[in-house]
């Protein structure tokens, strides 16, 4: 995983705050250029406030990880720093899982394993790898921020989509009056199953590319 | 516990809930390594034999010892090292006993680790209260289900090199609305079997 991220995209990885910021949320957004953590970006966006907390929990497990995986970094045997970069990002995912279940018990259903399995999101991992493990833990913190809200600006965009399309709402608030209710909105109920996130996906990927002008043929070889 | 039959928990986690196309697990090695069928089958077999193997491991350590010893919040930790471990074991075994499978394998299990897929087949099993044979019967209908819908993108992409695809959606975002349309057609399972 380590390879498919960081320094290959110009000097980014030696920058300082501000250029990893811009780096994390756009340039090198995790989600939609590196293809990274997509399971969650697709299971847990049927609706916004989902979208947000996972995000929140991807954005607090990155910071957290990376702060302390850049902390040990010159303790930190090279063989054995995949498994304590794991061990790591696991205490963190208990932390938060614990306090969702003790402060926001229907939310911790709803997401079922998917906060655990932010263990073996890509991203966290990609970020302690190719970043924390070679930097100081200031600027790793504001990277871990920064690939947090990359993932959840395009986590956001894809639950803003399934949301309403699928089910006429936004946070829960109905935009459009569906047809059960009586409404002219016939709601699309492939948004909110699997295949609706599939193609959402898809799409804003697609949108990204035209717009940022990606897609060069190079890029495709390691898509 | 659940008192489902584990027949209808393997032909399910194939069919109606495959693990890929309604969980989305395993979405990160099924994006890098769905480019060749024969690749795919490599994998596939892969993680069919340890989703049962890591599957019936960690329900034994999650009943037997866990719960008893009431660390049950330790849990997602344990079953990730279990992971990596069995992983790492089966990598120098398999090295050692029987160099052409490793060949054919090997490349393959580092991968494996950070499939979550796998780590989700363990969570899952523990969420819907399966019990031994059910959690064993879901970790191999789930990596069967997880290989056949691997390789049947692997051949749709394959043919798709000759297709004139629109320049923005070269590459992910066209595999991501296959996918899609995948999962579609995996939708009309549905109702064969309830669980």
């Amino acid at each position: 995983m380590s390879d498919n991220s960081g320094c290959k995209h110009g000097g980014f990885c030696g920058g300082k705050g501000k250029e990893t910021m811009k780096a994390g949320v756009w340039g090198i957004n995790p989600v939609a250029i590196q293809v990274l953590g997509i399971c969650s970006a697709l299971a847990v966006t049927t609706t916004m406030m989902n979208s947000l907390v996972m995000s929140l929990a991807l954005t607090f497990v990155c910071v957290g990880s990376n702060l302390f995986v850049s902390l040990l970094r010159d303790v930190t045997p090279r063989r054995i720093r995949m498994i304590a970069e794991v061990a790591i990002i696991a205490t963190f995912v208990i932390i938060f899982d614990l306090l969702l279940k003790a402060f926001y018990f229907e939310m911790s259903e709803q997401l079922g394993p998917y906060v655990g399995l932010i263990i073996t999101n890509c991203i966290v991992m990609g970020r302690a790898e190719a970043f924390a493990l070679q930097n100081p833990p200031v600027v790793s913190i504001v990277d871990g921020l920064a690939n947090g809200i990359g993932y959840t600006i395009v986590l956001c965009a894809v639950g803003f989509f399934r949301e309403l399309f699928g089910a006429g709402q936004l946070f829960g608030i109905t935009i459009f009056e569906t047809t059960s209710k009586g409404g002219w909105y016939p709601q699309n109920v492939v948004m909110i199953l699997a295949p609706g996130a599939f193609i959402t996906l898809g799409f804003l990927i697609a949108l990204y590319n035209y717009l940022s002008g990606a897609n060069d043929p190079d890029k495709e070889a390691t898509s | 516990m659940s008192d489902v039959s584990p027949w209808a928990i393997l032909i399910a986690a194939i069919f109606t809930s495959n693990l890929l196309l309604t969980n989305f697990l395993g979405m990160c090695s099924f994006l890098a390594c769905s480019r060749q069928v024969g690749t795919s089958l490599g994998l596939g077999t892969a993680v069919i034999f340890v989703m049962v193997c890591t599957t019936a491991i960690n329900w034994c350590i999650y009943t037997y010892a866990l719960i008893p010893l009431k660390i049950d919040h330790l849990w997602f930790i344990i079953a990730i090292a279990v992971i990596a471990a069995f992983v790492q074991f089966v990598e120098m075994f398999v090295e050692r006993f029987s160099p052409k499978l490793y060949h054919a394998l090997g490349i393959f299990l580092p991968l494996i680790t950070v499939n979550c897929a796998i780590l989700g087949a363990s969570l899952l099993m523990i969420t819907r209260n399966y019990g031994f044979v059910q959690s064993v019967a879901f970790g191999f209908g789930g990596g069967l289900g997880w290989l056949l819908a691997i390789v049947l993108i692997a051949g749709l992409r394959q043919k798709m090199t000759y297709s004139d695809v629109p320049q923005p959606f070269k590459g992910v975002a066209i595999v991501m609305i296959i996918t899609g349309i995948m999962a579609m057609i995996f939708m009309g399972f549905a109702g064969m079997v309830k669980i």
